[in-house]
């Protein structure tokens, strides 16, 4: 029982980090109709200059900031030169000019920092565990990140829906043309919100960073499943981004650890192990698959 | 019944608060050109869509040609003989207008699925593709591509399009629009000639075509008829004179 | 068709070019870059230089997989972000059969034993036949979507395929799996890097065959009026969404087949075969050489080994590179390669 708790935590642990990154795809997806493969990118940098100011400064607080700014001028300068000539091509088109982008951001970084990890500790006052209500012993940094994840996510609820920015989102995403004749600066509007998302990703990649490491191509795996939350919650919908990542985070997490233990029943544990590791490495494959098939927008399809 | 090509029967559509379709019933036979008319915001998309495919009527049924054909596709429709044209003009703007016709042509033979023989000179796609093209007076510009053509010249394709499929029925939304007084009268006279071939359900903003070319006329306003006659009913009729003609000034 | 009266006039945008001598420049192009790659291995053979001929083996490889792709993304308009599932399913087919018949042990036991075979017949066939099933239960639900939807489950179901492969022990795992022996056809020496390559050579050729044939036939039209407008197609009577399911399983099959001979080309199939870097790779090719052109897969095929190979050989980042230079095809040279030397498109 403590091991279904502890791993129902890693679980949200994992969906909260899910939901920081596919809240600024989906945002950004909603608002300017672009699919953008380079939103990993993001994650590393963040990951990346949090390492850098953490090392340099010796405050992980310090270099949290610095990871976090250094995430959003990436990303309104990338907005700036290059994606903003992508709104309007076809997504063919945005596909490969923001894996262009990925191969240059891997690359680059590859040859600037070399391709050895870098280390990023959490800071020490949240190194220990604390015990929670049932005994259980929990990492606390691992808390602390899915209690940034829920401020994040009440923090965009309210910006959405009690917000003058907030309003000109959702102008936008309803109605691309109407923002404009409404006297809105839409290009200082698309590179705020995509510098914003760019930041949530770079927040993300920090502190998943300090829990992990800080490398090349760290940003990818996070992606992909970036992209199965917002398939499963609907594209454009910030709703759908949040009960998908928590989805995908709980059903991913404790598939890996319950899926072997279950297959044991009925088989030698070796294979067992083989086999619920693959099954497991497919479900929320499978998962996303059996929610297209009975909603093939997702569940909380933004623009019907 | 056999006199009945086309019937709608009660269909209700509504959407949220809604109610863009109210009861409509009406039917087309053959040999006539039924006009559909409407302010904006009738309701008149909403109905050829349902009656189309491309939308489900909530509830009421629609019969073509004795099939009830409810809950076909729009494909399944198309096959069953009801040729549509489209408001916004919808070809392949990169192809030829041939090619454009003769898609519907290979649609009729229903042999979609051959994968070897080249269709650039098969006979039996191009002969009937040409002979609809013909009939739209088109036929000298079948080699060129729809991008170059004028509107009014797609809307005759578009005509071409559906004709080709040999249909029952023709189902044409707005084929007049954004067309100027020497294209309307033009297609006006094609239609003229078309429609003891194939009766014609006409939705239409143009007026003077209306009362040209119907023979029986419905209004439709806020979802529902609310007129239904000939030309001259429909002229002289005072709650069509307010709530459509006062509104429109056209 | 008629030659213009006067003979001076300049082909301006938008009009049809004169047919012939369009069709002569696209033409020569095509035989030149068949010839190309054809000439280039036989003169590194007579030279002895067995590694370049291998190197026009995996351009004929990558540019035969991304001729199956081409059809699904230029032809279809499907922008699938998923391909790698199927060149690295055939690449496992082939893997998969060499390490069984090796071992004498069966692929499967049961209900029926499937033994493995060394045969390369056997083996393109089990290839065509599990990518044409992977690619109808992928294609019937991702077509139920459409752009970016499409996308990223063509993606999502790639890496599933990637992951499982990954976490998968009996075949390597993550360290994949070597062919120890390269498998066999009857009466020639599949060992021979020039025999090799010339068969690489003939799927490709056959593949381009293939793909011209399909695209000037009825399911053609019904297909390229799917990707202009499938309401057209649908107002006509044609289901479109069939006709893009039978595309892109035969498109997932070309990729598949090119994958088996890939894995055999390497002596080596791993799950970096299914990676979604592979599928990048494969629409890379495709851009870089025009999307939507017949050899467009060579052109993309031999510019992008030549890049991977020259730059690769001067730096360690080539990719850096890579990246800057699609950036700018994206951005600003929308024909690729093919563009650029044959002209415009023009449909017929």
């Amino acid at each position: 029982m403590t091991l279904f708790i502890e791993q129902l935590f890693n679980g949200l642990q994992l969906g909260t980090m899910l939901f920081l990154m596919a809240s600024g795809l989906t945002l950004v997806f909603g608002v300017m109709g672009l699919i953008n493969l380079a939103h990993g990118s993001f994650y590393m940098v963040g990951a990346y200059a949090t390492a850098l100011a953490t090392a340099a400064t010796g405050s992980f607080l310090v270099g949290l900031a610095a990871g976090i700014a250094a995430a959003a001028a990436v990303g309104a300068l990338v907005e700036l030169i290059v994606i903003r000539r992508l709104y309007h091509r076809p997504h063919l088109d945005q596909v490969l000019a923001t894996f262009a982008l990925i191969l240059i951001f891997s690359e680059g970084t590859r040859w600037l920092f070399g391709s050895s990890p870098l280390w990023l500790n959490p800071p020490a006052l949240l190194a220990g565990s604390v015990t929670l209500p049932g005994g259980l012993r929990y990492p606390l940094f691992r808390l602390v990140i899915i209690a940034v994840g829920v401020a994040v996510a009440v923090g965009m609820y309210f910006l959405i829906s009690r917000t003058r920015l907030g309003m000109r989102i959702r102008a936008g995403e309803s109605d691309r043309e109407m923002i404009g004749a409404l006297g809105v600066d839409i290009a200082r509007l698309y590179t705020l919100v995509f510098a914003m998302g760019a930041a949530l990703a770079g927040l993300a990649g920090a502190l998943v960073g300090a829990l992990q490491s800080v490398q090349v191509g760290m940003g990818e795996p996070v992606l992909i499943l970036a992209f199965v939350v917002i398939v499963i919650g609907g594209i454009g919908s910030i709703k759908g981004a949040l009960y998908g990542a928590i989805l995908v985070g709980v059903v991913d997490t404790l598939g890996r650890v319950f899926l072997p233990l279950f297959f044991r029943q009925f088989m030698p544990s070796s294979e067992a192990a083989g086999v619920g590791a693959a099954i497991a490495a497919m479900l929320i494959y499978i998962l996303m698959a059996v929610i297209l098939a009975f909603k093939p927008k997702g569940l909380f399809a933004a623009n019907e | 019944m056999s006199d009945v090509v086309l019937s709608l029967a009660h269909l209700n559509k509504r959407f949220g608060a809604l109610q863009a379709t109210r009861d409509v019933s009406l039917d087309l036979r053959p040999g006539e050109i039924h006009a559909l008319i409407g302010p904006n915001g009738a309701g008149k998309s909403t109905l050829i869509g349902q009656i189309a495919g491309s939308l489900r009527p909530d509830t009421g049924s629609i019969v073509l040609a004795g099939q009830e054909i409810t809950s076909l596709s729009v494909a399944q429709r198309a096959r069953l003989g009801l040729g549509r044209s489209f408001q916004i003009s919808s070809l392949a703007e990169p192809l030829s207008v041939k090619r454009n016709v003769m898609i519907a042509v290979q649609a009729l033979q229903g042999h979609s699925f051959r994968f070897w023989k080249p269709v650039h000179r098969d006979e039996s796609l191009l002969a009937p593709a040409m002979a609809a093209l013909e009939r739209m007076a088109l036929a000298h510009r079948a080699d060129t591509a729809v991008a170059e053509l004028s509107h009014g010249e797609r809307r005759q394709v578009e005509v071409a399009c559906a004709l080709a499929l040999k249909p029952r029925v023709l189902l044409l939304d707005e084929p007049m629009a954004g067309l100027g007084p020497e294209g309307s009268a033009r297609l006006t006279e094609l239609l003229e000639a078309l429609k003891r071939e194939v009766p014609i359900l006409l939705i239409e903003h143009d007026m003077d075509a209306v009362f040209r070319l119907a023979d029986r006329i419905s209004v439709l306003v806020d979802g529902a008829v609310i007129a239904h006659g000939d030309s001259a009913t429909i002229r002289a009729n005072p709650q069509v004179r307010e709530a459509y003609l006062g509104e429109t000034t056209c | 068709m008629n030659k213009p009266d006067t003979p001076t006039l300049a082909p301006q945008p938008g009009l049809p070019t004169p047919a012939a001598s369009w069709h002569d420049r696209k033409g020569l192009v095509q035989i030149g870059l068949l010839a190309l790659l054809l000439l280039a291995p036989l003169a590194a053979h007579l030279l002895g230089h067995v590694y370049y001929v291998n190197l026009a083996s995996r351009v004929t490889l990558v540019a035969m997989a991304a001729v199956g792709l081409n059809l699904a993304i230029g032809y279809g308009g499907m922008v699938s972000f998923g391909h790698a599932a199927y060149f690295g399913l055939g690449g496992y087919v082939a893997g998969i059969s060499a390490y069984h018949a090796f071992d004498f042990t069966p692929v499967i036991a049961w209900p029926i034993a499937i033994p493995g075979s060394d045969s390369m017949l056997a083996i393109w066939l089990a290839a065509l036949v599990l990518c044409g099933l992977l690619a109808l239960v992928i294609g019937a639900i991702s077509l139920r979507t459409t752009g970016v939807y499409f996308i990223m489950i063509t993606l999502a179901f790639a890496q599933m395929m990637y992951y499982f492969a990954n976490s998968w022990p009996t075949y390597g795992g993550e360290d994949g799996l070597p062919i120890y022996l390269r498998n066999s056809l009857p009466w020639v020496d599949t060992n021979d890097a020039l025999t090799f390559f010339l068969i690489c050579f003939a799927g490709l050729v056959l593949s381009l065959a293939l793909t011209s044939r399909i695209m000037k036939s009825r399911f053609g039209a019904a297909l390229t009026m799917a990707r202009l407008n499938d309401t057209r197609l649908a107002t006509a009577g044609i289901a479109p969404y069939p006709v893009r399911l039978v595309a892109f399983v035969i498109s997932a099959m070309i990729t598949g087949l090119a994958g088996a001979l890939y894995a055999d080309l390497n002596g080596f199939v791993s799950p970096t075969m299914l990676s979604w870097h592979m599928s990048g790779e494969l629409m890379v090719i495709v851009i870089l050489g025009g999307v939507g052109r017949l050899y467009g897969p060579l052109a993309g095929a031999i510019l992008f080994v030549m890049m991977e190979t020259l730059l690769g050989g001067l730096t360690e980042y080539w990719k850096l590179f890579l990246g800057l230079v699609l950036l700018f095809v994206v951005l600003f040279a929308k024909h690729g390669v093919m563009g650029w030397l044959a002209g415009r498109e023009r449909h017929e």
